[in-house]
């Protein structure tokens, strides 16, 4: 009656040529695994290690020998024998573009390294013009698919808007939004299965939305915050970063991250600690971990301030009456 | 997979992540619960039971798997002992008696036992809707017959999963902090194990078991135990029966409480010793539901005066002469630990750090067991087989508060997924899905007794009162209503609940209260805004 578990067969190694050198992967890593191993540092935004390849962003592709296109990186398998080259003028020219028209249309101050890869690919995202005016609030939920006003050719345009400040946990700000559809991935099928938010509109009109643009109070959010901590640009962040970023008091150099045990439930979620003068800024998950796969839920993201309250009473923010 | 008792979606929401991944690739869901909560809405069926019938549903279940040839009889005669006497209990269980008596129909309860039953791996999953009971340990050897019945326990993805509630609750049995065990689980009343932990206590342990919680209490009324030191526990607002447990506290001779916060038991103490959060601001371990011995490391510095519970305890250990209490590290207790306790003699603090923590047992540091336990049930050979596993015929004993004219509406108490417990930790954020605490009804019961949403009703058992607004529900059936202890300073539930408890675990029957609703006249009657009802569906 008992039955054998498949644990799958041994793996087999594949020998991948990246940039004139040879590495061994395991059959099934991607050339992003592999180039990983060849010690190099390929840029990526979509990519998220604990969900499944988009292909949406572009920013990590290569040159794969044979192919006729460029291939992205993050989600093409590696195979025996496959030639890669990196660092080719076609794929940095690729690279350079897709940093331009990001960085001209989106506010990317707060995308990890983005200012690094526009000065190591030479992008100039002030090429196609000044930046169009932000929006008023709400003017991009409310754009009808195919209905789009006549660009003017004087400025280029942008996602730029208000941010979305609709309760006390975290904050939407999707004028740094490149659409890589990370949150989407985490609040639906892959992780969450709350299914709060979408995909709304279609081309440049696109958005990240809940249904019918409600506030997040009115949706089906559970406040996981999971969308939060795949998103690579600060689009989506704590309402404690955000508050500390807008009063010019966010300092990383100042932080510390510890791992510990979040203190609530039985499951046991390894909780990353952010901490900024002895206070909770931010909460994340390793993403290694066998428990949470970088999980929470609206406690072990949000709940943990407990410990805390005094200090923040101290400083005059007292937490809303419920 | 079957969630029985067990509404982790809200309650254990990451374990619940695991359940879905199974569930979006393939795996059948069945959900035992008296309300249609969130993680049923996610099963193939729903058994909706009546609150503490679930002996005779897993007799019936029991009786079904036998009569249709389904169970395992080379695991049974292989692996158990008392069969007989446990088929001869579940025979007068049938399908329909069994729908009379639980409120399930027949066809799901068949359903269910024939999905458990052929499944190739099957888990049964329960929490406190299987031990807030008077009958608990029952309940839980209910679950456990089911799992012999068919060989579902002891092998990969096959087994017993009882969802801890709290987040060293497994850490502390771990450690001996219960009546009957040393650190490791020894048998206190095995001499040999004693002599191993004399030799490094130096110093003599009791050859009895020590009393359980419940028992304390109890102990307290009869003047036996006239003195408490409570760490981290807020007894007054979360026991059942609150009145009684101030009243017992309040006559002690000594009260010690050690917390973080200056909770409604620490307002009754003689002394309070404030403690550094044992999470977040001092060094350790912590076990999982899952066995799984993980680490906390120390992210802040303490408020002032706050000091560790390690460094209190030695401290008092050495006002009491015991000069020899000092430790350097966390670490080396746990080495200590370690070196008494043989399941956790291979978690070296680099190991736990090396490998997202491990599970016990792990007897030496180059081996890892198995991530289940019991699987030398499945033993070829009878000595490496051990001991069979006993099933237990078990009888039907119904909720000690029982429902009459008086008291006609079946209350049940749980958990919501923003808040824990009795909110001393949880209520320090600002949670947008929190709207305070009511009495959620089923909406045939609402109409029935003409309350509008939102108005205040007060909530009578036939231990106490409290007033709470009245929520809509649909996952409630008619007659069921369901309460939280998440705002006690609002709502004080335990007023309410019975301190009917079980004779083993001493577990009270948090589940299972008789109460009616009365209305409010004027302006008592009027909800806040803060009262409002929410739409539970999206939850």
């Amino acid at each position: 009656m008992t039955q054998s578990v498949d644990l799958g067969l041994p793996t087999r190694l594949v020998d991948v040529t990246i940039d004139g050198e040879t590495v061994r992967v395991p059959e099934g890593a991607t050339v992003l695994d592999a180039c990983e191993a060849a010690g190099l540092d390929i840029p990526t935004l979509c990519y998220g290690d604990t969900l499944t390849p988009k292909n949406a962003c572009r920013v990590c592709v290569v040159e794969v020998e044979g192919s006729r296109t460029l291939v992205p990186s993050c989600s093409r398998q590696a195979a025996e024998g496959m030639v890669v080259h990196t660092d080719s003028e076609r794929a940095r020219h690729s690279r350079k573009l897709v940093l331009e028209l990001l960085g001209s249309s989106v506010d990317l101050s707060t995308t990890p390294r983005a200012d690094e890869w526009m000065a190591d690919y030479g992008a100039d995202p002030d090429r196609f013009g000044p930046r169009a005016e932000p929006v008023q609030a709400g003017a991009r939920d409310v754009l009808h698919t195919g209905h789009h006003g006549e660009p003017d050719g004087a400025t280029a345009a942008t996602v730029e808007q208000p941010p979305k400040v609709d309760n006390d946990l975290y904050v939407r700000d999707y004028g740094k939004c490149i659409l890589c559809y990370k949150c989407v991935d985490a609040c639906g099928e892959q992780w969450q299965n709350s299914f709060a938010i979408g995909v709304a509109g279609r081309g440049f009109d696109a958005t990240i939305s809940t249904e019918f643009a409600a506030p997040l109070t009115d949706s089906a959010c559970v406040y996981c915050g999971n969308c939060v901590e795949v998103c690579p640009t600060g689009a989506l962040s704590f309402k404690t970063e955000f508050d500390l970023r807008e009063a010019g008091e966010w300092d990383e150099s100042r932080q510390t991250e510890t791992t510990t045990i979040c203190a609530f439930c039985g499951v046991g979620c390894n909780v990353s600690l952010h901490v900024q003068d002895n206070e909770i800024v931010k909460v994340t998950s390793p993403h290694d971990n066998p428990v949470t796969h970088g999980n929470l839920c609206i406690k072990g993201r949000f709940g943990l301030t407990h410990v805390q309250v005094a200090r923040k009473e101290r400083r005059g923010r007292e937490p809303r009456e419920d | 997979m079957v969630l029985w008792g067990s509404n982790a979606r809200d309650t254990h929401p990451i374990f619940f992540h695991h359940v879905l991944k199974a569930v979006n690739s393939g795996a059948r869901m069945f959900a035992v619960d008296p309300r249609r909560t969130s993680s049923a809405k996610w099963a193939d069926r729903w058994l909706g039971i009546d609150v503490g019938t679930d002996i005779p549903l897993a007799n019936a279940v029991a009786r079904e798997i036998i009569h249709a040839g389904l169970a395992n009889r080379a695991f049974i005669e292989r692996a158990t002992s008392g069969y007989a006497e446990f088929a001869e209990a579940v025979e007068p269980w049938t399908l329909e008696v069994a729908e009379q008596v639980t409120g399930v129909p027949a066809e799901l309860i068949r359903e269910l036992a024939h999905a458990y039953a052929t499944a190739e791996r099957a888990q049964l999953c329960w929490t406190l809707g299987i031990t807030e009971h008077h009958n608990a340990t029952d309940n839980v050897r209910a679950l456990i017959n089911l799992s012999l019945l068919t060989g579902h326990v002891g092998r990969y993805g096959s087994g017993l999963n009882p969802l801890r509630g709290q987040n060293n609750v497994q850490g502390g049995g771990d450690m001996g902090a219960i009546p009957n065990r040393m650190p490791g689980f020894q048998d206190i009343l095995d001499a040999d194990v004693r002599a191993k932990f004399e030799a490094v206590y130096g110093r003599e342990i009791q050859p009895r078991h020590g009393k359980h919680l419940t028992q304390m209490l109890e102990a307290m009324d009869e003047g036996e135990l006239t003195c408490a030191y409570i760490i981290g526990e807020n007894p007054v607002q979360s026991e059942a029966d609150a009145a009684h447990t101030v009243k017992r506290l309040s006559e002690l001779d000594h009260l010690v409480v050690q917390d973080i916060f200056r909770t409604a038991t620490a307002e009754l103490a003689d002394v309070v010793l404030p403690a550094t959060a044992a999470w977040s601001e001092s060094e350790g371990t912590v076990t999982n539901s899952e066995r799984r011995v993980q680490r906390v490391r120390k992210a802040l510095e303490p408020p002032e005066g706050a000091r560790d519970d390690i460094e209190i305890i030695c401290e008092i250990a050495r006002r009491m002469g015991h000069e020899s209490w000092t430790y350097a590290s966390s670490e080396e207790i746990w080495d200590e630990v370690r070196s008494l306790a043989p399941i956790f003699a291979g978690m070296s603090y680099k190991r736990l750090e090396d490998l997202h923590g491990i599970q016990w047992p792990c007897f030496s540091e180059d081996t890892l067991e198995p991530p289940y336990l019991h699987g030398r049930l499945w033993a070829e050979d009878p000595a490496d087989r051990g001991a069979p596993a006993p099933f237990a015929a078990l009888e039907h004993r119904p909720p000690v508060d029982l429902l009459d004219d008086d008291y006609p509406l079946r209350l049940t108490t749980g958990r919501r997924l923003d808040s824990y417990n009795t909110g001393v930790q949880s209520g320090g954020f600002s949670s947008p899905l929190r709207k305070g605490e009511a009495v959620d009804l089923s909406p045939e019961d609402v109409a029935r007794l003409g309350l509008n949403p939102g108005e205040r009703v007060a909530v009578i058992s036939r231990r106490g009162r409290v007033v709470a607004p009245v929520r809509v529900d649909q996952a409630l059936r008619p007659g069921l209503a369901f309460m939280t202890m998440h705002f006690p300073d609002e709502v004080d539930t335990n007023q309410l609940t019975i301190e009917a408890t079980d004779p083993i675990s001493g577990t009270a029957e948090y589940k299972a209260t008789a109460i009616r609703i009365e209305r409010l006249n004027g302006e008592d009657a009027v909800a806040t805004e803060a009262e409002r009802p929410i739409n539970t569906e999206a939850r």
